[in-house]
């Protein structure tokens, strides 16, 4: 597709992940054994053949630029088009971030032009999906449709988190409502838009000029948008689609693929998952070793016991540990006789001979119950567990901690140990 | 120092029987995702090579498919890079490479061209991990004209290998190729470290005489003459195309902890294809034990001193033992396989029970049972 540009919005930080997002970007988060978030955007582009890509990036993008590098992983080292990493920038006259996702294209006018496109697709690299983005032109196509929203079906108690929009029999938009206190619809946004990109020009620089405006496609240019009457039609997908925003959604659509036939199939040939990810030999498995319902990457070695539980690359398990329900991330050093359960633990963590992770009484996280919960405990990255430490639920561990120079041996389930 | 590595991987490796029917035995499936050429590539690399040169001849498709650009190994250069050697067709003449000398020597536009000073020799079959760092030192400090890496003759069948003397200072007094009653205890590993413009020379005399083989040509017939040196290797060692036993026994070395340290992490990494599969799933059915288990592979049966490839599936109730999977094949309920090679997309149909006695069972490509 040559008349279509992708601009990926991957600048957001996603606060609700707490210390997973301290240091990178949401998009870049690692999920699903070897993957970031942003590779399932990506790798959609890729599959549904739009090979002009832009990526805003913003947030702490130093993890997600060398991960993208210059979009070969994907196919996107093109002569034409392929990958940009678009950052904010200074001009001559001032300098500015992005103030929102609307300012964030807006700044970017001048890459979309270069390719004179007729349509513009914009996607947000925060979610986990498959999506062939032809199906969602074709539907824009023959409705004549000028802003097209791919939107799915949540139980209308949950609608009220995003943007949702109500509709006539032939899915023309009659209206939309960001996160409405009384929902009056089921059907809520993806945050992807497919627009002509000559209207949606038009309605940027109106959008950019307006003191008023936070610059939001969802708050301010939709609703212009269904104010002036465009033709605005919603495209219903009802294919696999989640929104990894929360320490519990990320975790629990991770331990999803562990599941027996998931409704995300990383194994089918005809949409593969692309990613960089490095060279290891692939996972080893010892005699003693006892593993269910899990996924194990390259480079692992596993001689104790795991259940229900996804091994990023490079993972150690030692003998007599337990690793249950859990999310281990690249390179994490786990020890032995350790037991973790509902633990999410970051990159090049290292774990102690008989360190326990998620075992304990359940009590609510103390300082950010939004944040830490569902009994879930989630360790930083670089961080070591002094052997024989006792954490328990909900707590969190800061990055780049050593819990050994802290002296520190017990933390309390709904606890936090950070920096002090 | 520039050094220009050359890969020997034109032979068949007949040893290997049916697993080189379609391909040359620089391409045999290793340790779960890896291809035997792999190692000398990787190691070459890892030296800091940055020109090499893969001398192919027999069934090199896959070898080809495998090689692509040379980008997994870095080598995809606008200086240097890979260069694909086959034999070719010209005004003058018309040959195959009538053995590893000439295969060379068809190749000297490569030697005459660049600007290396050292030309590296190694072989596509051989399974290790080395810094060839440490030959570029020792061929320097022990003045050699001619390095040859060694190693104890121990473990090693001398009928399969060049065996090879040195007196005491490590010279070369006698190399034999596959002698029955072996006078020396070291064999040769096939790798040679020599000066470029002496290559060339030798090559042309070599040429002249009508003479084809490296071994006899290059280093037998110049005992006396020149200074070659044995460089012994102690490490972890093994050529894959010797035979069929060999190659089970090099993918069953890949579960002993040891070697895999070894191989993959102590020197730094062996590179091959990507693949881009998704991590490998271990089902509420599956077991795996003593085993290692690649990308995309899906284990819902029970798996047992086993490699297992990239790509295969295991259902509930087959149970592999003592075996090795190769790429995209399938293992249906309640078969049994025991002591079994599996080529590449093998379907092996539900309830079949398979064994290999003394040698290896061997399923060649594509075959459903």
């Amino acid at each position: 597709m040559t008349d279509v540009v992708a601009m990926i919005l991957a600048g957001g930080q996603g606060k609700r992940l707490g210390i997973l997002t301290e240091n990178i970007a949401k998009p870049a988060v690692p999920f699903g054994g070897k993957y970031r978030i942003i590779d399932f955007t990506l790798s959609n582009c890729t599959n549904s053949s739009f090979y002009i890509v832009g990526v805003l990036t913003q947030y702490k993008p130093r993890v997600l630029s060398k991960h993208l590098g210059i979009g070969r992983d994907w196919d996107l080292d093109r002569k034409q088009g392929g990958l940009s990493i678009l950052s904010p920038y200074a001009a001559s006259s001032k300098g500015e971030w992005y103030k929102g996702t609307a300012h964030a294209i807006y700044q970017n006018m001048d890459f979309i032009d270069q390719f004179s496109p007729k349509y513009v697709l914009v996607l947000s690299g925060d979610h986990v999906y498959n999506m062939d983005y032809n199906e969602m032109l074709d539907f824009h196509i023959s409705k004549r449709s000028e802003a097209t929203i791919a939107c799915i079906q949540v139980p209308i108690k949950d609608a009220s988190r995003f943007g949702t929009i109500i509709t006539d029999n032939t899915s023309h938009v009659i209206d939309f409502e960001e996160k409405p206190n009384h929902p009056r619809s089921r059907l809520v946004s993806m945050g992807i838009y497919l627009f002509n990109w000559k209207m949606l020009r038009s309605f940027l620089i109106e959008d950019a000029n307006d003191p008023d405006s936070m610059h939001d496609f969802g708050k301010n240019v939709i609703p212009k948008m269904l104010l002036k009457n465009r033709y605005m039609y919603a495209y219903d997908f009802d294919g696999y689609w989640r929104d990894v925003g929360t320490i519990h959604s990320f975790w629990s659509t991770n331990l999803e693929l562990t599941h027996s036939m998931p409704a995300l199939n990383l194994y089918d040939p005809n949409w593969r998952f692309y990613t960089h990810s490095e060279e290891m030999p692939p996972a080893f498995f010892g005699r003693n070793s006892k593993i269910v319902n899990s996924l194990v990457s390259e480079g692992c070695t596993v001689y104790g016991d795991v259940e229900g539980s996804v091994l990023f690359q490079g993972v150690k398990v030692g003998e007599g540990s337990l690793v249950k329900n859990s999310v281990i991330m690249t390179n994490v050093n786990i020890g032995q006789n350790c037991h973790l359960e509902n633990a999410v633990v970051s990159e090049s963590v290292i774990v102690k001979d008989g360190a326990s992770i998620g075992i304990g009484e359940y009590v609510e996280n103390v300082e950010q119950p939004d944040i830490y919960n569902h009994g879930i405990s989630v360790i930083g990255e670089k961080t070591i567990i002094a052997s024989g430490a006792q954490i328990g639920k909900n707590c969190s561990v800061g990055n780049f901690l050593d819990m050994e120079k802290m002296n520190v041996k017990i933390l309390e389930s709904g606890h936090n140990l950070r920096e002090r | 120092m520039k050094v220009l590595g050359l890969i020997l991987a034109g032979e068949k490796g007949k040893g290997l029987g049916k697993l080189t029917a379609k391909r040359a035995s620089a391409a045999v499936p290793i340790g779960g995702k890896y291809r035997a050429i792999d190692f000398t590539l990787s190691n070459m690399v890892r030296a800091g090579i940055k020109k090499v040169g893969v001398l192919t001849q027999y069934n090199p498709r896959s070898l080809m498919d495998h090689l692509g650009s040379g980008r997994e190994w870095d080598l995809d250069r606008k200086r240097g890079g890979l260069y694909i050697l086959q034999p070719y067709v010209s005004e003058s003449d018309q040959y195959w490479y009538r053995g590893t000398a000439d295969a060379i020597y068809q190749n000297m536009t490569l030697l005459r061209r660049g600007s290396e000073d050292y030309v590296l020799i190694g072989s596509g079959d051989h399974i290790f991990s080395f810094d060839f760092n440490a030959l570029y030192d020792y061929h320097m400090t022990s003045m050699a004209d001619i390095t040859v890496m060694t190693k104890s003759i121990e473990g090693y069948d001398p009928k399969l290998y060049g065996v090879v003397k040195t007196n005491d200072e490590g010279r070369i007094v006698k190399f034999e190729e596959k002698p029955p009653n072996p006078d020396g205890d070291k064999i040769s590993l096939g790798m040679y470290f020599v000066n470029k413009k002496m290559l060339m020379d030798l090559l042309y005399t070599a040429a002249s005489n009508g003479g084809y083989d490296f071994v006899n040509e290059i280093i037998v017939a110049n005992l006396d003459m020149l200074r070659i040196m044995s460089y012994e290797f102690t490490g972890y060692w093994r050529n894959a195309k010797k035979s069929v036993s060999e190659y089970k026994k090099i993918n069953m070395d890949m579960l002993n902890r040891e070697v895999s340290r070894e191989l993959f992490y102590q020197n730094g990494k062996i590179f091959t294809k990507l693949k881009d599969l998704a991590p490998p799933k271990i089902t509420s059915t599956g077991s795996v034990k003593n085993s290692i288990v690649a990308d995309g592979s899906i284990i819902s049966g029970k798996v047992e001193d086993s490699v297992v490839f990239r790509n295969v599936e295991i259902r509930s109730g087959a149970v592999v033992k003592d075996s090795i999977i190769l790429e995209n094949s399938v293992i249906e309920e309640g078969a049994k396989l025991n002591n079994c090679i599996l080529d590449k997309n093998v379907t092996i149909r539900s309830e079949r029970v398979y064994k290999g006695y003394d040698e290896p069972l061997i399923f060649e490509k594509w075959q459903i049972m």
